[in-house]
């Protein structure tokens, strides 16, 4: 058991997601940074996919009433064990009596706290993945808060002291690029609004949770037309449509809105391009102030971006292989 | 002694006042204790109370009300009070 003495900011549980219920209304959820997720996962023996810990800028402070294999990844938030220092992207154990904290975030948003056994919350629709507004899933479907008590699943196999190589580290940057295709309401910008989605280097806001990522620093022009039967009169408005998880919509034709894995499955604004899904964990370790431009690639950019990054992936279990 | 920096522990929006019609939890040149609150940070709809940390006289704040900062930024500075020994 982890008794959670401190919650931190928003600490949620997540695994790698609650597919194929969109079309209800029921988003994927779980870590919006599954190559983190899956990182510390693998640390610890653990299904690459088990359920661990999001730890969102500020991390919790966890009581161990066990001895456990844990491994933190993510963003740059330094794990303590009663208080000394502990290597992100490497296992270590924990034993009961324990208490885990982390020092200040110095880099990224999320940090990724797995335990060998994984966090054994009841699964909900096939995944453990707590949906916040649906109150669905992890702990009581909410984030953390002080006096929980989480349960850990049977441990197969944790070992102290494996660690992720240096160059299957991500890079968290304040600067950063995301891809995306263009579409599939690109047709509502002019040329020149294209341009300025193009062009903008774009601050990320505070509004910047599960549900989207909100960003400032242009207008974009819209094409004049009468609003169609079922849109609304903003130039942004479409007639409703679904919502790809990664789509930037941009209501008002102002701060765009990356729509990330507990979104709302469709609405009414124009969804001028879609983040590639691997750039998706970019995203998510971006935190408020991260000035961010957006990259149009095209269909086959965009396979050879995920087939990249599925061999990414394959390195990385490789590395932790064993 | 050391000047002390109040360090805020996470990323957001920094606000001086509990809300809009209140008073500063804090002013330049006030003491505080080091459980005072001294400002807010805003992220996620949720706002988070940043303590001084040290107990002294507040010299100034580094930051202005509903900037931005980020995770570490120090937002204000501490004068501790010195206790003499005798």
């Amino acid at each position: 058991m982890i008794e959670v003495r401190k919650p931190g900011l928003s600490t949620t549980v997540q695994d790698g997601g609650r597919t194929g219920y969109y079309d209800v209304g029921i988003p994927p959820s779980g870590a919006l940074d599954q190559y983190s997720l899956r990182a510390a996962n693998l640390l610890v023996g653990n299904q690459a996919g088990a359920a661990a810990l999001e730890c969102v800028y500020l991390g919790p402070e966890l009581a161990f009433t066990v001895d456990a294999v844990v491994a933190v990844t993510g963003a740059t938030m330094t794990p303590r064990v009663n208080g000394e220092e502990r290597a992100l992207w490497e296992s270590f154990e924990v034993r009961a009596g324990d208490v885990l904290d982390f020092g200040y975030l110095t880099a990224g948003a999320r940090a990724y706290l797995a335990v060998a056994g994984g966090i054994d919350v009841p699964a909900v629709l096939g995944s453990r993945s707590t949906y916040g507004l649906g109150a669905l899933g992890g702990l009581e479907g909410r984030p953390l808060t002080e006096g929980d008590r989480l349960p850990v699943g049977p441990s197969a196999d944790g070992t102290a002291g494996v660690r992720v190589p240096e160059e299957l580290r991500p890079v968290l940057a304040k600067d950063v690029e995301i891809r995306v295709m263009m579409g599939l309401y690109d047709h509502r910008l002019t040329d020149a609004g294209r341009k300025t989605f193009l062009g903008t280097t774009w601050t990320l806001t505070p509004v910047a949770d599960r549900i989207g990522f909100r960003y400032a620093g242009a207008k974009l022009e819209t094409v004049e037309r009468e609003p169609p039967f079922g849109a609304g009169q903003d130039p942004s408005n479409i007639v409703d449509a679904p919502y790809p998880i990664g789509s930037i919509q941009v209501p008002g034709s102002v701060e765009p809105i990356i729509l990330h894995r507990d979104a709302v499955s469709g609405g009414g604004y124009m969804m001028v391009a879609t983040v590639l899904s691997g750039d998706l964990d970019i995203v998510a370790q971006s935190a408020p102030n991260t000035r961010t431009r957006f990259v149009a690639v095209d269909l086959d950019e965009a396979l050879a971006v995920r087939a990249a990054h599925r061999e990414r992936g394959r390195r990385l279990r490789a590395a932790l292989a064993g | 002694m050391a000047r002390h920096e109040i360090v805020s522990p996470i990323p957001g929006v920094f606000y001086r006042r509990p809300d809009p019609d209140s008073d500063p939890f804090a002013a330049e040149g006030q003491l505080v204790t080091a459980a005072d609150t001294v400002c807010l940070v805003e992220v996620m709809k949720s706002f988070h109370q940043v303590a001084a940390g040290a107990a002294g006289t507040l010299i100034e704040f580094l930051v202005e009300n509903e900037d931005v900062v980020e995770a570490g930024q120090p937002v204000a500075v501490i004068e501790p009070t010195v206790i003499e020994a005798g």
